[in-house]
């Protein structure tokens, strides 16, 4: 899998490259606007970040240049502008997401993953790591094809670490993820482990090959055992 | 005081100063000219009765005072001869139309003496006279009179002149009052030609320009100030994420990571809520659509639901009414949602909150701290009534901005233990 990052903040691409190399994708990166359009047009890419608030050009233009040419690839525009406006172009271009600076890099993990799997969808939406199976589009969680009901939350929390696997998700990036981003308050901590603390018994007494570790405090990490 | 009344109230004592003044000094010339007309008129009664007195000689045994008023008396030569024309004020019995009796009336008396065939005689002609206290009391009525039409139409005249003249400084004045410090108002203007109305123009749109420019530029400062920010946080919070990951980290190192982190979710937050408050106040949202709240707080509450069952509160709705406002959908979610987790994080355990939508207005009561909130302060920028807690502090001022936009109206109110927060949608 190739991406390719556009972001003129230079320490901000290193973080975004180390991250998404984690998931062993291949990552190279662009900074302005000229580099970019030579890279896009040169090489195939399975994703594209692009950053609006470019040097010599808005990334806005770029995604119009991809449309021209009928290139489709899937575009996530990252931006420090979170404007509508800049959202609903961005879009209309043919983008197929859209992140506000600044996010967490679990969120752009899931992200970039959504819609990489998006693409290669053939029917059936599920998620499968060793022996649970995540059905998106039935919303229903088996492990060794046995249903394991879980609310809502709980849904959403364990695709968000499914998407994340062997990462670090961090409190906040998980708070911010399923309750929402104009939340306020940071006491939804204790309600992110109380969640968190339901998710793992049920996990536990189904025998899901899979478990939700704590990392310092901070975050948890999904693994297999 | 307007000041119609002020200037009626100064003309009004300082003509009754000049119209009492005038009062007196008029009055003794008037006197001193009635007093001279009728020695005028006595000096040639005493002409004529002289000469009478030539052709008929019984007018010289005419001693006292009757019709005619005059009287003669004969006197010696030495005392005739010391004898000036003298004029006097005095009195004589009189009956006149209004006395049932004769009673002393004052006349005018002028005493002279003449010489008749070698014998002389001391004349005295008589006159009356205007009754003082009569004129007085005539000459007071009619300054009184005089007054109350002087202060009556000036009334008149104020209302007239002095309303056309004040009308643009009037209009002037309106305008300021509607003024607010935004982009595109257009600067009060004065429609007149009078100097010190067209200066005072000048003076108030210069300070205004000045204003607005200020406001507009400390809008601007906070909206880039804390879009600059979103960057440095981004590679700030990520940085750490990775260390993190990237593991072989103390226990006691991690923490003081975590703790950063915190600070910098923080920041994130207090910087994620200036943006939005900026973005209410520079108008950005314009996707303005019909909106149910019905919807709106549904969603709300069921978002909410879980999060206030760990916290043990309950959560209900009560929905009387459909209500719908021409507002932008996220802007309604934001507002809707801030005053529901408000009621939800300042609750006490085993407490409630309650949803009432009805057809004007959206209702949120909670349980919580017994006191009721300053209300004066609940809705500014970064009020926080007990230091420790952890919210950015501008969730309530963002509802007041969201409101003030679309002119709704938000209100809190404390009865009964219940702490109650209301929009009114006045249009819908």
């Amino acid at each position: 899998m190739k991406i390719l990052a556009i972001e003129d903040e230079p320490q901000l691409l290193g973080n975004i490259k180390e991250s998404l190399e984690k998931e062993n994708f291949l990552v190279e990166t662009a900074s302005d606007y000229h580099s970019a359009i030579d890279k896009i047009f040169i090489y195939e890419y399975d994703c594209i970040l692009l950053d609006i608030m470019l040097p010599n050009g808005n990334g806005l233009n770029i995604l119009a240049e991809l449309k021209k040419a009928g290139k489709n690839e899937n575009v996530i525009i990252i931006s420090a502008k979170d404007s509508l406006d800049d959202k609903l172009k961005g879009l209309e271009l043919g983008a197929d997401d859209y992140l506000t600076k600044p996010f967490h890099l679990a969120e752009l993990n899931a992200r970039v993953k959504a819609v990489l799997r998006r693409q290669k969808l053939d029917g059936k939406d599920t998620i499968e790591i060793a022996n649970s199976v995540l059905d998106l589009k039935e919303r229903t969680f088996m492990v060794d094809r046995q249903n394991i009901p879980l609310n809502r939350k709980e849904f959403d929390i364990l695709n968000y670490f499914l998407l994340n696997k062997n990462r670090l998700v961090t409190k906040s990036a998980l708070a911010e993820h399923v309750w929402g981003d104009n939340s306020d308050e940071a006491d939804n901590f204790d309600f992110v482990y109380y969640q968190i603390k339901n998710l793992r018994k049920k996990l536990q007494s189904a025998h899901a090959d899979i478990e939700i570790e704590s990392v310092y405090g901070i975050g948890y990490k999904l693994v297999e055992k | 005081m307007k000041l119609l009344n002020q200037s009626v109230k100064y003309l009004s004592l300082s003509i009754l100063a000049v119209i009492t003044v005038w009062a007196v000094i008029f009055y003794f010339s008037l006197f001193n000219e009635i007093k001279s007309s009728i020695d005028e008129g006595l000096e040639n009664s005493k002409r004529l009765i002289i000469r009478n007195a030539q052709q008929d000689s019984t007018i010289l045994t005419k001693s006292y005072f009757d019709e005619s008023f005059f009287a003669i008396r004969q006197i010696d030569k030495q005392t005739a001869f010391s004898v000036k024309d003298r004029y006097l004020d005095t009195v004589l019995n009189m009956q006149d139309k209004d006395d049932e009796t004769p009673e002393p009336e004052p006349v005018r008396m002028l005493i002279t003496a003449f010489e008749l065939d070698g014998n002389y005689y001391e004349l005295k002609v008589a006159n009356s006279m205007v009754e003082e206290d009569d004129l007085v009391k005539e000459l007071l009525s009619d300054v009184i009179w005089l007054y109350l039409t002087l202060i009556i139409s000036i009334i008149f005249i104020n209302n007239f002149a002095l309303k056309k003249l004040w009308k643009p400084f009037y209009d002037f004045l309106s305008q300021l009052k509607e003024f607010r410090l935004e982009k595109n108002q257009v600067l009060p203007q004065v429609k007149t030609k009078t100097k010190e109305f067209t200066d005072l123009q000048n003076a108030v749109n210069a300070l205004l320009r000045h204003a607005t420019q200020t406001y507009e530029h400390q809008k601007e400062f906070i909206g880039n100030a804390s879009h600059e920010l979103q960057t440095p946080l981004a590679i700030a919070t990520n940085k750490l994420e990775l260390l993190i990951e990237n593991g072989n980290l103390q226990n006691e190192q991690a923490e003081n990571i975590a703790e950063v982190m915190q600070i910098i979710e923080r920041l994130v937050r207090l910087n994620k809520s200036l943006l939005l408050l900026t973005k209410i106040e520079n108008k950005q949202f314009l996707d303005n659509q019909t909106v149910s709240l019905n919807q709106i707080a549904r969603s709300c509450v069921t978002d909410l639901e879980e999060i206030a069952s760990f916290k043990g509160v309950s959560l209900s709705i009560n929905e009387s009414a459909e209500l719908a406002a021409q507002m932008d959908a996220s802007l309604a979610n934001v507002m809707v949602s801030n005053l529901l987790r408000n009621a939800i994080f300042h609750n006490i355990a085993n407490g409630n909150v309650s949803v009432e939508i009805t057809e004007t207005a959206i209702n949120i009561s909670n349980t919580g701290q017994p006191q009721k909130l300053d209300e004066n302060l609940i809705f500014t920028r970064f009020y926080k009534p007990n230091s420790n807690a952890k919210g950015t502090g501008l969730g309530l001022a963002i509802v007041k901005a969201i409101s003030v936009l679309y002119g709704f109206q938000v209100s809190y109110a404390f009865h009964d233990g219940l702490h109650n927060f209301k929009i009114d949608f006045p249009s819908a």
